[in-house]
């Protein structure tokens, strides 16, 4: 197996792991092809089992022959492991860089691991486009499923199957493809069953400095507007930044070509700013040596606030205009696969009470993050840590993540799932054991033949068993849409993330049980009080009237 | 009454911070006590009351198209930005409000009568009572006595009458460290501490200057050594900067030489003084009331107020204060300038991270009793009680609250109380109807003709409960984490008539509704099993009987 030369030193004893919050562990150190591994062998102690694919970066520190090396990983954890000897420690070191940047997709854990449980509901086949589209023609006969994409060579980042106005042809899909960056031509991301109106996403149209047309991109989006109705374009980018697009092909919707439309510009940064931010949040997170005023401002020069603000008040606007001023919103960005589905996505959120549920949000999930060609391996392939110069590395899905979070937190009893559930999806998101997120979009997926060789994180998640932990235990299903407060002071730090391992949770979890535990004795002490009415009223009815004091 | 010029104008405008929400239009009405808004659409009638003794500032803006703006700010950060339609009403409504909040001679408490005949009245002053906590502390024992020498305030006119001082001290000692002492602050007792026999001391700076010493001082501070058999030395703590305590030498105050005293550890701590603390919040205030602040503006101008750094350097000192005692079983002398402020803040707020007790709701009325009001805050001067404009103002007792608020978003199950409970004493102490707060120490409070707060806390207890406090639970000492990320901004209570920002479900809210579910769940229950025993219905079935009856037994002693 092709592992074994990359592991210099397989195992190592007397190791010392020393983790924030935690007591000091010694044991074995022991490297498989995914895994490093700390047991101490002792009964009660908890092993370390940390997956390759998790490690961001190592750092390596020699006091004589006592070897340090402080791992890294993509959750933004930091451990320290001390190694006697400096060969082991070097042969560690070296061996865990070269299996954590393995460039080859296929060898990666989700393709070797076998689960110990039994899949029951397979997650490969639980989100496919033909049943979210039966749901939509349910309540509407405007759209229909094309097939123009079905081998990819329309748009390779989006799937084989879209949702298009029902009066435009697939021929006229080519060509409005051909005008739009990457072939992504505005689809249909959202129906708003209250009122009929519609949010579409797609790329930036191709009109160069000499102010392109296409006739077909016209119509196609027109076709989504109710006669007389005008329709809100939402760029996602700064006027600014949209105008020199146009030097690199790129552009805008022009007003004179879509009359019918009004252009509004928002401001969320690229995908390379965002990786910036993130590794100067987690620094300053990480920094305990400063002040209060240090620590404020590098948490203000980080950004990262400030995006997750920006993000959301686009998906405000994009909610308000569909709810609000009941008309249809076309959203993009550049790509049209990063800024554009956080917002199509979070307007979702706030918008479709379904969207808030665990199956609803995993449906979103696939439907506007993996099958929209959100691009997964290219993004989280480095976390916070990297220290090389980000590539196509970008915390976009974090940054939507953080955004959920933000409203679950204004908006406590409107979810089913909990914090945990947001943060178990970071995880995987960024390492895991299954095939999910590997893949930058459809295509790619299929010709990896994931669904065959690899296991669904849904099939895992939806267990019973597992879901358990994921569950609100405040949640009260309401129909109504959620506005969030885009404010400063409502935006908190996603502690339950960025200061995950710097603080002790001990007091935190014990509220959590504490809240779950007046929550279930209610629900159970009703139960009680109900059955022992309904022995009483039965009795009652056997016996004749009670003598009741 | 003649204060008030316009008792009623109608068509006012109350304008709203966000520019997307709509005004409302409505009447305000001027009474003795209150100013109240009333809006009037076609199906609600929203009132906004606003108490005279809450009122901060009135500002008049300069006139707009639209009308004559009135800019009404409030101690309980409350902003109001009226609008009139005329001018006089507006010069009417300012003039009369400028006298109805900065009274003469008259405050609410004076007036105000929660129809309470005399009897409850006097009783409602006996429930908090000091002495009673040096019992529940221990003392007198071996080491601690109740000291009745100041008990016409002869020797400390601002102390209460009543004192905790080492066993065996001599008179002659006390009265002459007294006088060693600014205003005659000698060290007494804040905290006792059973299991280790440390013990919190408070005074005031001693006029050292720079080479004066005074024997009865430091045999006050020898006793106070002696009297823990469990620690050879004590500390002993200036919570002010260090240069400011240089400073006060050269006007014959300043701080203890180690060289005089035996066995002293001394240590700076940091915190700002009065003034600095003002300005600290004045200028958080204006970052809350930013319209559309960006984030940036929002944490730049969190930064620069300092108000944040200000809390973690009071939070430092209690925890020092804390570990002092509870891990090197060393007792603690504290001080700033006039011991006061800041001394006040540090004790109370080690005594909430050592004792349990003070962390629930009757435990923090006596420790705001015994802490701040025996031991002459003045309240008086820092909320500005009769002169808001004053020098003598500054949020040295919120502070205080919001560092237990921080504690409590740490550790979530260890407060008996919630959130609500800090803001409610917040908005008591600024609102002066009650007699609790009025008077800048215990000689000069007069009790005669006013209610006390507490029995009022207390009727509405059921409001201020937080749901997950755990009693029973291992955690006598708390070890807060300082980091500066693990504070927050204070949005429930700076932003609190904001209610846009807050969340729009409250957890809170919840839970108070499912204990209150839980009670009358109970006692259903109980009836039903009555019922049902009078019957001989045989409703426990096996092993789910058991389970239930332990279920409630365990539950029960929460509520």
């Amino acid at each position: 197996m092709e592992f074994a030369e990359l592991i210099k030193t397989p195992r190592v004893d007397g190791v010392v792991l020393h983790r924030p919050f935690m007591p000091t562990v010694e044991g074995t150190l022991c490297l498989t092809g995914h895994h490093l591994i700390l047991s101490s062998r002792q009964d009660n102690t908890e092993e370390l089992w940390l997956l390759h694919a998790n490690i961001d970066s190592i750092e390596k520190r020699f006091v004589g022959s006592l070897g340090t090396i402080i791992v890294k990983c993509k959750d933004l954890r930091v451990i320290q492991l001390d190694i006697p000897g400096m060969e082991e420690c070097l042969n560690i070191a070296s061996s865990i860089e070269a299996l954590s940047t393995l460039d080859s997709v296929s060898l990666m854990y989700p393709f070797f691991y076998r689960p110990l449980f039994e899949v029951i509901e397979d997650g490969w086949q639980l989100f496919v486009p033909e049943e979210a589209f039966k749901d939509l023609e349910s309540m509407t006969d405007e759209w229909r499923l094309s097939e123009v994409n079905k081998d990819f060579s329309v748009c390779p980042s989006y799937p084989s199957l879209l949702t298009v106005p029902k009066d435009i042809d697939d021929e006229s899909l080519c060509k409005a493809a051909s005008f739009r960056h990457g072939g992504r031509f505005p689809v249909l991301s959202y129906y708003h069953k209250k009122n009929g109106m519609v949010m579409m996403r797609a790329a930036q149209p191709l009109t160069g400095t000499n102010g392109r047309r296409c006739k077909e991109d016209e119509k196609l989006i027109n076709a989504t507007l109710c006669a007389g109705k005008r329709g809100y374009i939402i760029d996602t980018r700064t006027i600014a930044v949209a105008q020199q697009a146009k030097a690199r092909g790129g552009g805008f919707e022009q007003e004179a070509n879509y009359p019918q439309w009004r252009r509004i510009h928002k401001a969320i940064e690229r995908s390379n700013v965002l990786q910036e931010g993130l590794i100067k949040l987690v620094e300053a997170c990480n920094d305990q040596s400063h002040s209060m005023d240090r620590w404020l401002s590098k948490l203000e020069a980080s950004n990262w606030q400030s995006n997750v603000k920006e993000i959301l008040t686009t998906a405000c606007l994009a909610a308000q205009c569909i709810d609000r001023e009941g008309a249809s919103v076309l959203v993009h960005g550049t790509e049209g696969t990063d800024s554009t589905l956080q917002v199509t996505s979070l307007a979702q959120i706030i918008l479709d009470p379904a969207c808030r549920t665990i199956r609803g949000f995993e449906a979103l999930i696939e439907r506007e993050w993996l099958q929209a060609g959100h691009p997964f391996q290219q993004r989280c392939a480095q976390s916070a840590y990297s220290n090389g110069k980000p590539r196509s590395e970008a915390p976009v899905f974090l940054l939507f993540l953080d955004c959920v979070w933000q409203i679950l937190r204004q908006f406590p009893c409107s979810f089913q799932f909990n914090e945990n559930f947001l943060i178990m999806l970071f995880e995987h998101a960024y390492a895991s054991q299954f095939g999910t997120f590997l893949g930058n979009s459809v295509a790619e997926r299929l010709k990896l033949l994931l669904s065959q060789k690899t296991v669904s994180l849904w099939s895992w998640v939806n267990r019973p068993q597992e879901l358990e932990r994921f569950l609100n235990p405040l949640y009260e299903p309401n129909n109504l849409v959620i506005w969030p407060s885009v404010a400063p002071q409502s935006l908190l730090l996603w502690e339950g993330v960025f200061l995950r391992w710097n603080r002790s949770t001990k007091c935190l979890d014990e509220a959590y049980q504490e809240m779950v535990h007046i929550i279930e004795y209610n629900k159970e002490l009703q139960n009680k009080v109900n059955s022992l009415r309904r022995q009483l009223a039965q009795l009652e009815t056997e016996d004749g009237p009670l003598q009741t004091p | 009454m003649e204060h008030i010029i316009t008792p009623k104008v109608e068509y006012v405008k109350l304008l709203n911070r966000y520019p997307e929400k709509k005004s409302t239009l409505g009447t305000l009405y001027l009474t003795a006590t209150h100013l109240i808004y009333v809006e009037q659409t076609n199906s609600t009638r929203k009132e906004t009351w606003v108490l005279h003794h809450h009122i901060m500032s009135v500002e008049k803006l300069p006139l707009t198209a639209s009308g004559c703006p009135l800019l009404i700010r409030c101690k309980t950060f409350q902003l109001l930005h009226l609008l009139f339609q005329r001018e006089k009403d507006c010069q009417d409504v300012y003039q009369s409000l400028l006298r109805l909040f900065q009274p003469e001679e008259e405050l609410y408490a004076f007036l105000y009568n929660p129809h309470q005949n005399e009897e409850d009245r006097r009783q409602g002053w006996e429930y908090i009572n000091v002495a009673n906590d040096f019992s529940r502390m221990g003392l007198s024992n071996d080491f601690w006595e109740i000291s009745h020498l100041n008990k016409n305030y002869e020797i400390c006119s601002t102390y209460p009458s009543i004192l905790g001082l080492p066993k065996n001290v001599s008179v002659a000692t006390v009265t002459g460290s007294a006088k060693f002492r600014s205003r005659g602050r000698l060290p007494a007792l804040s905290y006792f501490h059973k299991d280790t026999k440390a013990a919190i001391c408070r005074c005031s700076q001693p006029l050292s200057g720079l080479t004066s010493r005074c024997v009865e001082d430091e045999q006050m501070l020898q006793a106070i050594s002696e009297a823990n058999p469990n620690c050879p030395f004590i500390y002993v703590v200036d919570t002010r900067p260090k240069l400011n305590a240089m400073a006060n030498r050269a006007a014959g105050k300043g701080y203890e030489n180690e060289d005089n005293y035996s066995n002293i550890r001394f240590q700076f701590q940091g915190i700002e003084n009065i003034h600095v603390m003002r300005s600290s919040l004045q200028k958080l205030l204006e970052v809350c009331s930013m319209k559309s602040p960006s984030m940036s503006d929002y944490l730049t101008g969190l930064e620069n107020s300092g108000w944040l750094r200000h809390i973690k350097s009071v939070m430092d000192a209690g925890m020092f204060l804390a570990k002092a005692v509870c891990e090197e079983r060393a007792s603690v002398l504290v001080h700033c300038s006039d011991g006061w402020d800041r001394t006040a803040q540090v004790c109370s707020l080690a005594c909430i991270l050592l004792d349990p007790y003070y962390r629930t709701i009757k435990g923090l009325m006596v420790l705001i009793e015994k802490e701040w009001i025996s031991f002459g805050h003045k309240f008086s001067h820092r909320c500005g009680h009769l002169d808001p404009d004053s020098k003598e103002v500054s949020p040295v007792f919120t502070q205080f609250l919001e560092c237990v608020w921080q504690l409590s978003e740490q550790f979530p199950c260890v407060f008996e109380f919630n959130e609500r409970y800090l803001i409610e004493i917040h908005n008591q102490v600024y609102a002066c109807q009650y007699g609790n707060f009025i008077g800048n120490c215990q000689k000069e409070r007069l009790h005669e003709k006013t209610f006390s707060l507490w029995p009022h806390l207390l009727k509405n207890q059921h409001l201020y409960r937080n749901p997950l406090y755990r009693r029973s639970l291992e955690c006598k000492v708390l070890r807060p984490s300082t980091l500066p990320l693990h504070f927050k901004f204070w949005c429930g209570m700076y932003n609190h008539y904001d209610r846009g920002m807050h969340p729009k479900q409250s957890v809170l809210d919840q839970l108070l509704s499912l204990t209150q579910k839980q009670v009358e769940g109970e006692r259903t229950m109980t009836e039903l099993q009555r019922v049902s025993g009078v019957v001989g219905l045989d409703f426990c079935q096996g092993g789910e009987s058991e389970s239930s009856t332990f279920l409630f037994k365990c539950r029960s002693d929460q509520i």
